[in-house]
């Protein structure tokens, strides 16, 4: 053979093993996992699947959250959870749960080696609400399943400070696998039921940092922080808070304002009524307070509803509900803290935040008293609102149901309610107190009242007026102050471990 | 030399077009004489059959922002469902009237109502009623309190009120009372007392 001919088939033995190597590693299938978040534990499992479908074992699933025992019975298999019993049969659809037929999605199956019984992982929401009797979400694909109130939130914002840096506050510790690589500093959160903020892709004012964005795949969530330069991520505040700062070489220059930016779209491209109160130092996105993200216990939430998209009532040409109560609700929070109470406002800029979002938040901050403010045009003077609680509602164990959370705090609610429409009445400032079917309210763990302020003297223009904002929050705060120790002792009161089914429905 | 038959052709075309303009123009002027039909903005139903009922209307007054019963003559058919619908019809045409307490948005109307055992009755409205709803915490309880109370102290045996959209369920009304609930009646009655 000529050398030629030897070179030619060599070159195309290593072609042929490059290209075999390159199929063979981008082949490697993904082992699929499943993870559980829960009050009791947070775990990870494998994925099987059969007859073209996605398939768990439901044994697996429940051994982590309580006592099972399951056996074997020809082509039945029985599961006892706890006190509830549960019946599936190799091949069908139909199951017995507590007595109740259940529909699955896909056929069950008895994995023959071991026994395991395989449910298909649609079928987990509704099962796993019916074995455990708490609320379940679960994002299918991305595989993740909430039980309960379990879901960590994130706010992000950067400082102007030099360098700049991102700080991302969460409301529960959270130890992410962290991965840099040109361009990108990623963190993979597989053990934290950590959840996105109102979008999953943020953008920050900034050169150094300019984006960050949210993704959930295969049982884990994932944060990708963009930058030109290298980043490098500290931890503190017991694992609460993530710091993340640009290689120094590549620092950008410092910008002018002190003002930390807040996320695109939020509280910069608020339309601040015209008269309002000066926003607070910390302009950033959801939530904020002025003290320290150490802590944890608020004892207030102040709520702005509406924002961002939801503009609310359109009090006037001008005038969104929206803005009237971010001003309302910032001059609350400067008068509440001004006499010490600690204070948590949810929406400080123009940010869309769903009702869930505000109940989730706001059970998180195991606050003494939840104030939520809405404007309106019609009447005048201000109406106070307690909830109207739905029917139906059962709480289990320590899981309180999500649509009547609520009940437990009613009179807590309405002592505050009474509080405060006799500050209201001691400033000559017409009151109203009644029921209303005004959610977040009736999912709040804690006091819960509305504010509905209508114009003093009929004059949409009232509103906008800081006296008029000032006399509001002088005499919602003097109320409050009123009933602080039996707010104080009503928190005291709240059962212990109770959790509220944080999960949208 | 132009052929004389291609002249005489011309002639007619010609001829043929200033006609037809002419009877466009004419035409024209009679459609903009006649009068373009007002739309009536109330939903058309199919008249009642039964006898005349004396029954309780609670209805909305959004100046005090209160609730007040009123008497009303209605002709009721006898089915329960047929009863509860005409009840809510007799209500929303209140409210849709000129000098209204409560004004509701143009075409709002009850689509259907359907009562499942046990107790409960499912209010379907349509789309406009929710899209053309004043938003508001107060006047939108109104709407809500005003329907179910006079649906519940009318029909025996409603004790759960389900409120829909154009057959949907949806979040709020205007954006203030929760429509994704099961309303209690015994609850909404002691809320419709402080309404009074």
């Amino acid at each position: 053979m000529q050398p030629s001919n030897h070179r030619a088939l060599r070159f195309c033995l290593l072609a042929a093993l490059t290209l075999a190597g390159a199929v063979v590693l981008s082949g490697a299938p993904e082992t699929k996992r499943l993870s559980v978040y829960s009050p009791t534990a947070n775990y990870s499992l494998p994925v099987i699947e059969r007859n073209g479908g996605d398939y768990v074992g439901l044994f697996e699933i429940l051994e982590p959250l309580g006592e099972v025992a399951a056996r074997v019975d020809g082509r039945q298999w029985r599961v006892r959870y706890n006190d509830l019993d549960g019946e599936f049969t190799d091949g069908k659809t139909r199951a017995r749960v507590q007595g109740q037929n259940f529909d699955l999605p896909g056929s069950f199956l008895l994995n023959g080696d071991n026994g395991r019984g395989l449910v298909p992982l649609g079928s987990l929401p509704n099962l796993m609400q019916l074995f455990l009797g708490a609320p379940v979400s679960f994002h299918e694909t991305s595989r993740r399943l909430f039980i309960g109130n379990v879901a960590v939130h994130f706010t992000a914002q950067v400082n102007r400070t030099a360098p700049p840096t991102l700080v991302m506050n969460f409301s529960s510790p959270v130890n992410p696998m962290i991965a840099t690589e040109p361009g990108k500093l990623r963190m993979v959160f597989t053990h934290e039921p950590l959840v996105p903020p109102g979008s999953q892709n943020l953008t920050f004012d900034s050169t150094a940092i300019p984006s960050a964005t949210f993704q959930e795949n295969n049982g884990a969530a994932e944060i990708v922080v963009a930058g030109p330069a290298p980043l490098f991520a500290s931890f503190s505040n017991d694992g609460r808070t993530i710091t993340i700062t640009p290689a120094p070489q590549a620092v950008a220059r410092p910008a002018q304002s002190p003002v930390p930016a807040p996320l695109a779209g939020s509280a910069n491209s608020a339309p601040q009524p015209g008269t309002g109160p000066p926003a607070a130092a910390n302009n950033s996105t959801t939530p904020s307070s002025s003290t320290p993200a150490s802590s944890s216990q608020y004892f207030a939430v102040v709520d702005a509803s509406h924002g961002g998209e939801e503009r609310g009532a359109a009090l006037s040409d001008q005038l969104a509900e929206k803005d009237v109560t971010l001003a309302f609700a910032r001059r609350l929070r400067q008068e509440l803290q001004a006499r010490g109470f600690t204070t948590l406002l949810l929406r400080d800029g123009d940010l869309t935040l769903s009702l869930d979002q505000r109940a989730n938040l706001t059970n998180e901050a195991h606050p003494a008293i939840y104030i939520c403010l809405h404007a309106g045009s019609q009447g005048s003077g201000v109406r106070l609102y307690t909830a109207l609680l739905p029917a139906g509602g059962e709480s289990r164990g320590r899981f309180l149901d999500w649509d009547t959370a609520q009940s437990g705090f009613r009179v807590m609610s309405e002592s505050a309610e009474s509080s405060l429409s006799t500050e209201f009445g001691k400033r000559r400032v017409l009151v109203r107190s009644l029921a209303a079917p005004l959610r977040p309210l009736n999912n709040v763990a804690a006091a819960a009242v509305a504010i509905e302020i209508a114009p003093i003297m009929g004059r949409i223009s009232d509103l906008d007026s800081p006296a008029y904002q000032q006399l509001v929050a002088e005499s919602v705060t003097a109320g409050i102050e009123a009933v602080r120790d039996k707010l104080v002792a009503g928190t005291r009161g709240t059962p212990p471990g109770a959790i509220t089914s944080g999960v949208p429905r | 030399m132009i052929p004389r038959h291609l002249i005489i052709g011309v002639t007619v075309m010609l001829a043929v077009a200033l006609g037809m303009s002419g009877y466009v123009w004419r035409m024209r002027g009679r459609v903009q004489q006649t009068e373009t039909p007002v739309l009536y903005p109330h939903p058309v139903a199919a008249p009642v059959q039964g006898p005349t009922e004396q029954v309780t209307l609670y209805v909305a007054y959004d100046d005090p922002g209160s609730l007040r019963p009123q008497a009303a003559s209605i002709p009721l058919p006898a089915g329960r469902q047929e009863r509860a619908q005409e009840l809510l019809r007799a209500l929303l045409g209140l409210y849709m009237e000129k000098s209204s307490s409560h004004p509701l948005g143009s075409g709002a109307d009850v689509r259907d109502v359907y009562l499942v055992d046990p107790g409960l009755a499912v209010i379907d409205v349509n789309d406009a009623f929710a899209d053309g709803h004043r938003s508001g915490v107060l006047v939108e309880e109104l709407t809500l309190a005003s329907m179910v109370q006079t649906l519940a102290s009318n029909i025996p045996g409603i004790n759960r009120v389900k409120i829909l959209v154009g057959g949907k369920e949806r979040e709020t009304l205007a954006g203030h009372a929760d429509l994704s609930c099961i309303y209690d009646v015994s609850a909404v009655v002691q809320m419709v007392a402080g309404l009074q």
